[in-house]
């Protein structure tokens, strides 16, 4: 292909081929500490729908190993976004050497809190906050649960921060190096930041679960337990790969639910929400 | 009718405060079974039994609330449906 | 340009791939054509760098698990289609891993597809959707032609475990041009002993040619054409010609027979060695996929699509069926 591009997030090492030169400069530029890998998990093409869209109102069509064939095409200008969500595709549909879990992911002291809900309840958001508080940042999308070891490994790809959130961490890290803004996605207005420098450093530095958060944003604060059979049933539909891992998904998702103390977290904002995660944490 | 289970070997089984998940290995399907579907599969597999044997054992064997016969045959239905019980 | 050559070597001959091999080109061009499983078990036990081998038990893995949910669909299948005492004969995918055979290991399995004696149809399609099957498509247009001319139920999908089953009672479309003897192969399925069949080797191997000539646009071909290979590897293609020609099959079998040849090295009787005009033009399309897993050859493609609608179609027919599908 034209353009090329490749990184290593974590355990996880991709190859993007591109028709335009765009979206590759823009992914060199933010992935520029990260390491690259020798033999690419998965590949990704940022393709043209016909070839005189190259050029004229060009129009991308994410396609790679694996692909979702509903799927609209991105206008040029979101080169970025479509990388990024082809990148999350080519793990989400074909990943099998992690269970994989939608949960976003911090470290302390080498124990792990992942936080895992709806879009919008705030994991990300929450896992930026705890980061820019001394916490590392493992990931805001993929929890990577090793099934031999019970462990969770390090997924720092680029944060997407949506529509009020992009205020809410530049608040947080005002440091952080950003992508640009792209306005009037699918989604809404979308900005990419980069994890700090702790987080990419420490990208092969698995942890121990220690914390299962089921946040909700914009209640009044309330906690709760929550029992391993409801951790269960949350965890499997928050997984994308759980079924096709046969046994290895069983054996990890159970081992995770019991060993691992969850609770259910309504918070008004972020700072409550500190608050609650911090306290949490001291019980341990 | 007689209904069988499979040999516990087919079965991983792992007990989660009020519900058991059991991977059912022939399918590759997990299954989240509460009380008494846990029971009636462990009785079927050691001997395939029909509604009324299966009834009387449960009754015997297992402190079941409520032992009625027509709730056991919807029991048994859902759990052939989902291929973990077949008629022997 | 790089094509699936690469891939057609790999699997034929997996000790020559040398050490400076491209490996990520490889395993792209296996995962296009739905071979990677294939390729991996093909490479287990040779001398591999260490990620390669990691990544390719990581797919023999997959492959596994989608052999298990295949025979578990056959399974379900079985049972409810037990109490009608019919015939159901397994084909493809689900039938290579339900009869052990050399074409199942590693390979990538879809849709359960079974074969039924016409007569038992409807009490067939009865059993499935008291079992739990429904209906894919709700389209009356489409639904009523296909039970008129195709060679099989439209598609069901069972509500729970969300998998698909075709139901024929031919292997090809009643509407083309070749008819095979559908009562002979039901009459000559061997019993797997569990009250599900598989077609005789030799129709194993018809069916297959039939599938990849007569049926479809090549896509997917290289993957079936590794079927061929695997099936007469492990069978033998002595009675192959005659009993292609009772199903009035002989050219596809014999393109079939000096295709893997030719991409393979399959061990075929002598006069299937040469190479027949046209023939490359069948290479090029069953081969084209680049490095980056891209299909490519545009106009040979295109090509190989019109002939399939023709194949299945009398050419009045394709017109009024297209018709009617743009005026909706």
């Amino acid at each position: 292909m034209r353009h090329v591009f490749s990184v290593r997030i974590g355990p996880i090492g991709f190859r993007v081929g591109s028709d335009w030169r765009a979206p590759i400069d823009a992914l060199g530029e933010l992935y520029r500490y990260y390491p690259s890998p020798n033999l690419p998990d998965f590949t990704v093409r940022l393709e043209a729908t016909h070839w005189w869209r190259r050029w004229l109102r060009p129009s991308i069509r994410i396609a790679g190993d694996y692909t979702l064939p509903e799927a609209a095409p991105l206008p040029l200008a979101q080169g970025l976004l479509a990388a990024e969500m082809a990148m999350n595709l080519q793990l989400a549909l074909g990943g099998r050497r992690f269970l994989l879990l939608h949960a976003s992911c911090v470290e302390r002291d080498g124990r792990a809190l992942l936080m895992t809900g709806e879009s919008g309840a705030g994991k990300s958001t929450l896992a930026t906050m705890l980061a820019a508080r001394g916490w590392r940042f493992m990931s805001d999308e993929f929890a990577l649960i090793e099934p031999e070891t019970g462990l969770v490994h390090p997924f720092p790809r680029l944060i997407s921060l949506k529509n009020a959130a992009i205020a809410a961490a530049i608040a947080a890290r005002p440091d952080a190096k950003l992508g640009p803004l792209l306005a009037g996605t699918p989604k809404g207005d979308i900005r990419h930041m980069v994890p700090d420098a702790l987080a990419v450093g420490a990208m092969d530095e698995p942890a121990l679960p220690a914390l299962l958060l089921y946040p909700r944003y914009g209640f009044a604060t309330e906690v709760r337990g929550v029992l391993p059979s409801e951790s269960f049933v949350r965890l499997t539909q928050a997984s994308t790969n759980y079924v096709a891992l046969g046994e290895t998904g069983f054996g990890a998702l159970t081992r995770l639910v019991r060993e691992t103390p969850a609770h259910a977290v309504d918070y008004p904002d972020g700072a409550a929400a500190i608050e609650q995660v911090e306290a949490l944490w001291r019980t341990l | 009718m007689r209904y069988r289970a499979p040999a516990p070997e087919a079965l991983l089984t792992a007990g989660l405060d009020t519900l058991t998940a059991v991977f059912h290995r022939p399918s590759g399907i997990t299954h989240l079974l509460a009380s008494p579907a846990p029971e009636i599969l462990a009785l079927l597999a050691e001997e395939a039994l029909d509604a009324d044997d299966l009834l009387a054992r449960l009754a015997a064997r297992f402190d079941l609330a409520d032992a009625n016969r027509e709730a056991l045959v919807a029991r048994l239905d859902e759990l052939v449906a989902a291929g973990l019980v077949e008629p022997a | 340009m790089a094509d699936a050559l690469i891939l057609a070597r790999a699997l034929a001959d997996p000790q020559s791939l040398a050490l400076d091999t491209d490996w990520t080109g490889l395993i792209t061009t296996a995962r296009a054509e739905q071979l990677l499983g294939t390729l991996a078990y093909r490479l287990d036990g040779l001398p591999l760098p260490e990620d390669v081998a990691l990544l390719l038990a990581d797919a023999r893995a997959a492959a596994e698990n989608g052999r298990r949910a295949a025979l578990w669909e056959a399974e379900m299948a079985r049972r409810a289609l037990a109490p009608l005492g019919c015939t159901v004969v397994l084909l493809k995918g689900a039938a290579f891993v339900a009869a052990g055979l050399l074409a199942g290991r590693g390979r990538s399995i879809g849709d359960l597809d079974i074969l039924v004696p016409r007569a038992d149809l409807d009490r067939v399609e009865a059993a499935l959707l008291a079992a739990g099957w429904e209906w894919v498509k709700p389209d009356p247009y489409d639904d009523a032609y296909y039970r008129r001319w195709m060679h099989e139920l439209p598609p069901l999908i069972h509500r729970d475990r969300d998998r698909m089953i075709d139901v024929h009672h031919t292997i090809l479309p009643l509407t083309a041009r070749i008819t095979p003897d559908a009562g002979a192969l039901l009459a000559a399925a061997e019993p797997l002993g569990n009250g599900l069949a598989v077609l005789s080797p030799d129709d194993m191997l018809v069916h297959a040619a039939a599938h990849l000539f007569a049926d479809g646009d090549l896509a997917g071909g290289l993957r079936n054409l590794w079927d061929i290979h695997c099936l007469i590897d492990d069978h033998g293609s002595a009675g192959l010609a005659a009993r292609a020609a009772h199903h009035g099959l002989s050219k596809e079998m014999a393109r079939a027979l000096r295709l893997t040849h030719r991409l393979f090295a399959t061990p075929v009787d002598p006069a299937y060695r040469e190479v027949r005009p046209g023939d490359a033009l069948y290479l090029r399309r069953l081969l084209a996929r680049d490095d980056w897993g891209r299909p490519i050859r545009p106009a040979t493609r295109l090509a190989f699509y019109v002939r399939s609608h023709w194949l299945r179609m009398p050419p009045a027919m394709l017109a009024r069926h297209l018709w009617a599908k743009w005026r909706r």
